[in-house]
């Protein structure tokens, strides 16, 4: 049997949306239907299996407040009544009794209270005759109307029966403003926890993050279970400041039992030994907007000469930082994901955050690999420019027919080294507006 | 840095990466800290069959720890089934790799390549993988043996 529910997503991150259900699906594994989505409207319809099934999508979705069994869908309220009656007489009886109460959820529209009061009234056939609770009540009813921007009747209604709550609260449970060791780059709680959706993080699991900064990401996974650990080539990232780093995070949410080890590394030269031991890689890498990419190892070639201080060599000393040199951006994608390919088990994912350029002739391709299938595109549009996050899923070894030398982009057009060096300097330079977020490292 | 991370790392030298010499590295003057965390049987059940089992048995070994020679086997465990299934042999196998894996670490020391000599240091638990610019780009230079 297939029941149809209603999903009651925000309307923020929409292209985010329909991966992470696709994602919570998978971990869940249940089979997920789409039977109504746009990106324009916060209702969704979906078929499943049942009401566990519903209850354990929606569980951990941070892009929905929850889900709803659905009684009926209508253009007009007069359709919906008898729809309602059409398809659901059979099951009032079983909440007759039932505490309950009516919640009215309008998009892009509104009622007073009389008129409110008077919608709700309108489904007194129902028959409902336990007592009405506004708190906990054992059922809930809502009524949804989706309204174009500003016009007088809603395009559709629904009506259905409260089955679920998502995650959204964890928004608030981790967010920046309450969060103790922080810094400009740090991934809000909320693309943090839909990151960790997307990779599949799970108890169990072991995540790792190369990128880790304060660890947004880690604290991120290590909510939904995950063991992680991460690197950064930045020391101070990793070694904190003023008693504050990754570790206090993971002390402050109660979470330090899931964090295995931070260290200091360059994913160039990355001391993982390659090898599949990683569920799930997840990454913001520093793009380098204001400084230029940086990997180790000098500019001009030089650098081959050990440099003494006091009689011992410099790169011994603890104040020792190594030079970097520029590395392009390309590169640093295919490096990303040749390390993703060589790391992670069957079936685990990447999720790695990139900026496009979306507004002109410049625009980054999504990096594929052999190895990797691509899962989700999602895009976060700023004022200015745009980031995308990039979901990838490692293929089977025997899945993996065509082992041809690896095709690592996409033909785009202007992705030649020169281009990027042009994007990378409007991208630096340019267009920085307020609220958005910095990016240095 | 933990014992189950020791087991994942080897020499961030590139050249260093094919020889068996660089795996795993060794420690030198680590100073260990036992702590407690919790108890994660999904966790070690997930990870026990990716570990380099000689690895550990070097590592422990040098850090003053008795392992069995074989890998433990243990049962494996599906998403549904809950970790109380868990038999009291296995349960006993797992407290202790739970004790050695992941409650011990090393606070302060180093890490040493078999293979190059490199020394990479660990302070407060964190490890330093950045190779000086002698070490990161270009092939080994004798002089690095020094240290
Ligand atoms: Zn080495
Ligand atoms: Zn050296």
């Amino acid at each position: 049997m297939s029941i149809d529910y209603l999903v009651r997503f925000v309307q923020v991150h929409e292209t985010f949306r329909k991966p992470e259900l696709e994602a919570l699906a998978c971990l869940a594994k249940i089979s997920l239907e789409f039977l109504f989505y746009r990106e324009c409207s916060p209702f969704c319809i979906i078929r499943l299996h049942d009401e566990k099934a519903a209850k354990a999508l929606i569980s951990r979705s941070v892009l929905s407040k929850g889900i709803y069994e659905l009684w009926a869908r209508a253009t007009t309220y007069e359709e919906l009544h008898s729809n309602i009656k059409a398809a659901r007489s059979a099951h009032w009886p079983r909440y007759a009794s039932s505490s309950f109460r009516f919640d009215i959820d309008v998009y892009q529209g509104s009622h007073s209270a009389s008129q409110q009061r008077k919608l709700i009234e309108s489904f007194d056939y129902l028959g409902f005759e336990g007592p009405i609770l506004m708190k906990q009540p054992d059922q809930i009813y809502s009524i949804f109307e989706d309204y174009d921007w500003s016009c007088p009747v809603p395009k559709q209604i629904y009506f259905g029966r409260w089955i679920a709550g998502s995650q959204r609260d964890a928004i608030n449970t981790y967010s920046l403003k309450s969060r103790r060791y922080l810094s400009t780059t740090s991934m809000d709680s909320e693309l943090s926890l839909i990151t960790a959706n997307l990779t599949l993080a799970a108890p169990g699991k072991l995540f790792y993050d190369p990128f880790v900064g304060t660890g947004s990401f880690l604290i991120a996974s290590s909510h939904f279970g995950a063991v992680t650990m991460g690197s950064d080539i930045d020391g101070r990232a990793v070694r904190g400041k003023d008693g504050r780093n990754i570790v206090t995070n993971f002390q402050q949410y109660e979470l330090l039992e899931k964090y295995l080890d931070g260290f200091i590394s360059d994913l160039t030269h990355c001391p993982l030994k390659m090898g599949r031991i990683l569920d799930g890689i997840m990454c913001d890498p520093p793009y380098g907007v204001r400084e230029g990419l940086k990997v180790l190892g000098t500019r001009d070639g030089s650098g081959k000469e050990a440099v003494y201080i006091n009689g011992e060599p410099a790169h011994m000393q603890d104040k020792y930082i190594p030079p970097k040199k520029p590395y392009s951006l390309e590169a640093m994608l295919d490096d990303i994901l040749e390390f993703a390919a060589s790391t992670l088990v069957d079936h685990a994912r990447l999720s790695l955050w990139m900026p496009t350029a979306n507004d002109e002739e410049i625009e980054l391709g999504a990096p594929i690999h052999p190895c990797l299938d691509t899962i989700s595109v999602c895009v976060q549009p700023f004022n200015k420019w745009s980031r995308r996050l990039l979901t990838y899923q490692r293929i089977p070894e025997h899945e993996i027919k065509v082992r041809s030398k690896p095709k690592t982009r996409t033909a785009i057009e202007g992705s030649k080294a020169d281009d990027l060096n042009a994007f990378r300097k409007r991208y630096f330079q340019g267009f920085k507006t307020q609220g958005e977020p910095e990016r240095s490292l | 840095m933990k014992i189950l991370t020791t087991s994942f790392l080897t020499c961030a030298v590139k050249a260093c990466k094919s020889s068996p010499l660089s795996f795993p590295l060794h420690y030198k003057d680590a100073e260990l800290e036992q702590s407690d965390i919790a108890y994660n049987p999904r966790f070690l059940i997930n990870i026990l069959p990716r570990i380099d089992w000689d690895a550990v048995r070097v590592t422990a070994t040098e850090l003053g720890f008795t392992v069995p020679e074989e890998k433990p086997e243990l049962p494996a465990l599906d998403a549904s089934s809950s970790t109380d299934t868990i038999e009291p042999a296995d349960e006993k196998t797992l407290r202790e790799l739970h004790t050695l894996l992941l409650e011990t670490e090393v606070r302060e020391g180093k890490l040493v390549c078999g293979n190059c000599g490199h020394e990479y240091k660990i302070k407060e638990g964190i490890a330093n993988f950045l190779l000086p610019s002698h070490l990161g780009e270009f092939e080994l230079f004798p002089f690095c043996f020094l240290h």
